[in-house]
């Protein structure tokens, strides 16, 4: 319940799907911080646990420059855990203090009770899961992106002690598998992968032999090639009770997409004008929203 | 863990559900005919007539049904799912598979006297997400994710106190199960949400100067020059450009055979076998459910890998096999 005015929606940056050095995640961090008006910004890593012994050290600092910037912080946990190394790295984020994002049942049993929020990779498909998960502390929840605006609305009016947030911008994480497809690209192991993914900083487009874009792979992860984006009248939003809107953090100008997303949710700006601005920036897809209207995702966005 | 093996074989008509019975099946697993079930084919499945016919007709062989309700509700119209877990129960299955918390719930508060197994759709491959189900609904099994590989089931059974089910044959997913959003992003329809993956209806073959491109609503998964075989366009079996590559970037067009892994997978403390197929006719089934109970037999009497591969070899259909995940050079 953050949010008291009944008219306001809250912008949060999510969690980084793709492998950034270190370097790169401060900058990055550090701009947010200072330049982004975005109330909240998941950090940690959710994809891979491999990655964590690059990004790890990193996350205090960035931790630190964030609160100093007045965000809200929320530490997002890995979506399909394995290894015993990982499984403690969930149960000691969500032993800690801080609110944590649980992306696998996993980290339930380490949290409940407690507040957390819902990320898009639990299976939030309907009220009476919602209910459950609200029961066992869900503050927040983000439901699986291919669910309709307008389903994630008849979740939320049944379940109104809950904020819902939906995935708003970005390519969509689609899939997750026990494979890495970098890996396999390279003709490489998972257990031996050299981290080629950190070479595609907002993933590898995966186009069809026609050419079509059509998907990208992150790893064991697979995204959209195309850019989500949900840009609904801010009153529409409201009535459907969705409270939050989540921007995915890509390689493009993420400040500019922050302050394009606070034009629209404030009223000084339509949803054509925010799709032009979007579309000006180095986006690594073209503009879909059909998940957000109950059609294929892959569907182009409408004129306004 | 000392048991024998239970060989879980599918069936998607009553006709096959008596076929696999009588073909040595220990429990079969069927759905019923909507979308509460992740076989949601036109012509398959069952009424709940049928499904208490066929589970009347299970009993008497001595075999075991799961009724398959591993879909995820409906938003605002959950009664299906309700009336579907009601209709199990009542048809007097031996278990329930299910995926959706929703279900769960209302079967661990509604029918708590029927067996909860957990629907490889939940993704749950740690301890303490079986533990939680476990805990909260009083899951009893659960079907591994085709994820772990022997090791890690072995070490996962060690850590547990429930069943595993682990599938062994049949078409094999690359992607976890119930976490996967690649058809309705593609085509509209999915499996959490229908019960479906690379729906038919969105499925089109376009001749060209080049041959022959395999569409599914629009985008191309698979050419094929003249003359060749063409096969269906599964999604994650197509083949795709990516960097300066161009082939089947996540998964060849393999099935499961994981018949040389029976042994190992009965070591790692796994109690059921499970066979995938309920879109497969009643020959199929017969043919498959036959061989995997000499295999297994075999198994409880002893004989080795090389033996129990040899036995399940023929199986191929010409068509290329992988034991999957279970080894892990597969990842």
């Amino acid at each position: 319940m953050a949010q008291t005015g009944l008219t306001r929606i809250g912008l949060t940056l999510g969690p980084l799907f793709f492998h950034w050095p270190a370097d790169r995640l401060r900058n990055f961090y550090n701009r947010i911080a200072d330049e982004a008006p975005v109330e909240r910004v998941h950090v940690g890593e959710v994809v891979c646990g491999k990655r964590m012994p690059f990004s790890d050290p990193a996350w205090p600092e960035i931790i630190e420059r964030l609160e100093r910037g007045g965000k809200e912080v929320v530490l997002s946990t890995l979506a399909a855990p394995a290894t015993v190394r990982e499984r403690r790295a969930i149960g000691e984020l969500c032993a800690d203090g801080c609110l944590v994002e649980i992306n696998d049942i996993t980290a339930l049993p380490a949290r409940s009770g407690r507040p957390f929020v819902a990320g898009p990779f639990l299976n939030v498909y309907n009220e009476a899961t919602a209910h459950f998960l609200m029961r066992h502390g869900a503050a927040t929840i983000c439901p699986p992106v291919e669910l309709s605006l307008q389903t994630v609305g008849t979740i939320a009016a049944a379940c109104p002690e809950t904020e819902f947030e939906v995935f708003a911008f970005g390519r969509l994480p689609l899939a997750l598998s026990g494979r890495c497809y970098h890996a396999r690209l390279h003709g490489l192991h998972k257990d031996s992968c050299q981290f080629t993914c950190e070479q595609d900083p907002d993933g590898l487009a995966v186009d069809t032999l026609d050419d079509q874009p059509f998907l990208a792979i992150n790893g064991v992860q697979t995204l959209s090639a195309q850019v989500h984006a949900v840009l609904a009248d801010p009153a529409d939003l409201v009535a459907l009770g969705i409270r939050r809107l989540r921007l995915s953090p890509h390689g493009c100008d993420m400040v500019e997409v922050a302050r394009t997303y606070r034009t629209l949710i404030e009223g000084r700006q339509d949803a054509e004008g925010a799709r032009f601005l979007l579309s000006c920036l180095d986006l690594p897809g073209t503009l879909v929203d059909g998940y957000a209207r109950g059609e294929a995702g892959s569907r182009a966005a409408l004129p306004a | 863990m000392s048991g024998s093996l239970e060989l879980v074989c599918p069936a998607g008509t009553p006709a096959t559900l008596r076929a696999a019975v009588q073909a040595g099946a220990d429990a079969v697993y069927c759905g019923f005919r909507d979308e509460t079930n992740a076989r949601n084919f036109p012509g398959l499945n069952f009424s709940p007539r049928e499904m208490a016919e066929g589970i009347r007709f299970a009993h008497g062989q001595g075999a075991r049904v799961l009724v398959a309700i591993n879909t995820f509700a409906r938003a605002g119209d959950t009664d299906p799912w309700r009336r579907a877990a009601d209709t199990a129960a009542e048809c007097g299955a031996d278990a329930v598979i299910a995926a959706d918390i929703a279900v769960l719930d209302h079967m661990a508060c509604q029918h708590p006297r029927t067996r909860l197994h957990l629907s490889v759709q939940a993704a749950a491959a740690t301890p303490e997400a079986i533990g939680f189900y476990a805990k909260a609904f009083g899951v009893r099994r659960v079907v591994l994710p085709r994820v772990l590989s022997v090791q890690e089931i072995a070490a996962l059974n060690r850590a547990i106190d429930v069943e595993t089910e682990a599938f062994v044959f049949g078409g094999l997913c690359v992607m976890i199960e119930g976490r996967c959003s690649l058809s309705s992003y593609a085509a509209g329809r999915s499996p959490n949400l229908n019960g479906v993956c690379s729906p038919p209806e969105m499925v089109g073959y376009d001749e060209d100067a080049g041959g022959t491109a395999a569409r599914l609503a629009g985008f191309t998964i698979d050419r094929y020059e003249p003359g060749e075989p063409v096969g269906y366009p599964t999604l994650c079996k197509g083949r795709f450009k990516a960097g300066d590559k161009a082939g089947y970037l996540f998964e060849d067009p393999v099935s499961l055979n994981a018949g040389s892994m029976i042994v190992a997978l009965k070591a790692a403390g796994v109690t059921a076998l499970k066979i995938e197929g309920r879109q497969r006719g009643k020959g199929y089934v017969t043919e498959v459910v036959r061989a995997f109970r000499r295999a297994v037999d075999a198994v409880e009497r002893g004989h080795d890998p090389a033996e129990i591969d040899g036995m399940l070899a023929a199986l191929s259909e010409g068509g290329r096999q992988t034991a999957g995940a279970y080894r892990k050079i597969w990842r």
